[in-house]
């Protein structure tokens, strides 16, 4: 088995209401000194045998993550690999 | 003329698209998401809703269901397409209309009567309409917020496919006020908020919704005609 690990995130210049109700809900938890919080979202894709990065692309590109507002990036999980 | 609504696993707007489509004198033809073909219909409401419940994005599975591959060769033919509300959101997902919509920028649902402005009467689902006419119809809509970059929103405006903007209010941040686009050729519209719910005094805040019905009966008998083609020149 392996483990395919995408990361989607909102561009930056796509506005995060989400990441800055966290970001103004820090104060009260006693937090200082973070001047931004952004949300974004880990996708886990296994595959039986090896990783195949290129349909793990594809999924990300296609489903996964929406071009007009988000950007993904790809990285095989190397602990599972090894693991496994 | 036969107008298909679209129905999707967490579809919740399709009985009241339907009967819209029933008030305006046409003929409501039920369509499933897992549809191959479209049944002879002459155009297609996609609903508001929860399509597959909203998972990973609004819109972004139902992108995909069998139904919207006839729905999508279709409008690129220019068969007139109306997404409403979730069908905003599938449109924008299947690359049909630019743009995106997001969570409201207040991050609250917004469930109210909402007044819009008519920017273009240009199209299959508006030509009805004075250009520049206030209209009052529900929304209610967690991710409304219609964004795109810039280069896209001043193309829009330059073309004049923003459709409708809030106007007395902006609902959820969407930029530039749009609560509605259309796409070059002009058949196919996606709108926020809900015409479907504002076609009789009973059960809307005004009747203002029918016109979007009666518009595309409109470009469909010019089209049949063979008169004007519907979109774009209508006007």
């Amino acid at each position: 088995m392996s483990r395919v690990v995408v990361d989607v995130m909102l561009k930056p210049e796509i506005l995060d209401p989400q990441g800055q109700a966290v970001a103004n809900a820090l104060p009260r938890l006693g937090v200082a000194g973070v001047s931004s919080v952004r949300i974004g979202r880990r996708i886990e894709i296994e595959f039986a045998g090896e990783p195949d990065l290129e349909t793990a692309r594809e999924i990300a590109d296609k489903l996964l993550a929406n071009p007009v507002i988000e950007d993904f990036s790809i990285a095989v999980d190397d602990a599972v690999a090894e693991g496994a | 003329m036969r107008i298909g609504v679209v129905t999707f696993p967490g579809s919740l707007d399709d009985g009241d698209a339907a009967r819209a489509v029933r008030i305006a004198g046409a003929d409501p033809v039920r369509l499933w998401h897992g549809d191959h073909r479209l049944h002879d219909v002459d155009a297609v409401v996609l609903p508001g809703g929860f399509s597959y419940g909203d998972a990973l994005r609004c819109g972004a599975i139902a992108r995909f269901a069998t139904v919207m591959e006839a729905v999508a060769d279709a409008a690129r033919g220019g068969m007139p397409v109306l997404g409403i509300c979730n069908g905003f959101q599938i449109l924008c997902e299947a690359h049909l209309l630019p743009g995106a919509l997001t969570r409201n920028q207040h991050l609250h649902f917004r469930n109210r009567d909402q007044f819009l402005r008519i920017a273009s009467v240009s199209t299959a689902w508006t030509s009805q309409f004075i250009d520049g006419q206030e209209i009052l119809v529900p929304v209610k809509s967690g991710e409304g917020c219609f964004v795109a970059d810039d280069r896209t929103l001043d193309e829009l405006e330059a073309e004049g496919r923003v459709v409708a903007r809030y106007t007395r209010g902006n609902p959820n941040g969407s930029q530039r006020d749009i609560a509605a686009i259309t796409n070059e050729a002009g058949n196919v519209v996606g709108i926020m908020p809900h015409p479907e719910h504002a076609v009789e005094a009973l059960t809307g805040p005004s009747q203002d919704g029918l016109g979007f019905f009666t518009s595309v009966l409109q470009a469909l008998a010019g089209a049949s005609t063979g008169g004007q083609h519907a979109g774009g020149t209508l006007r």
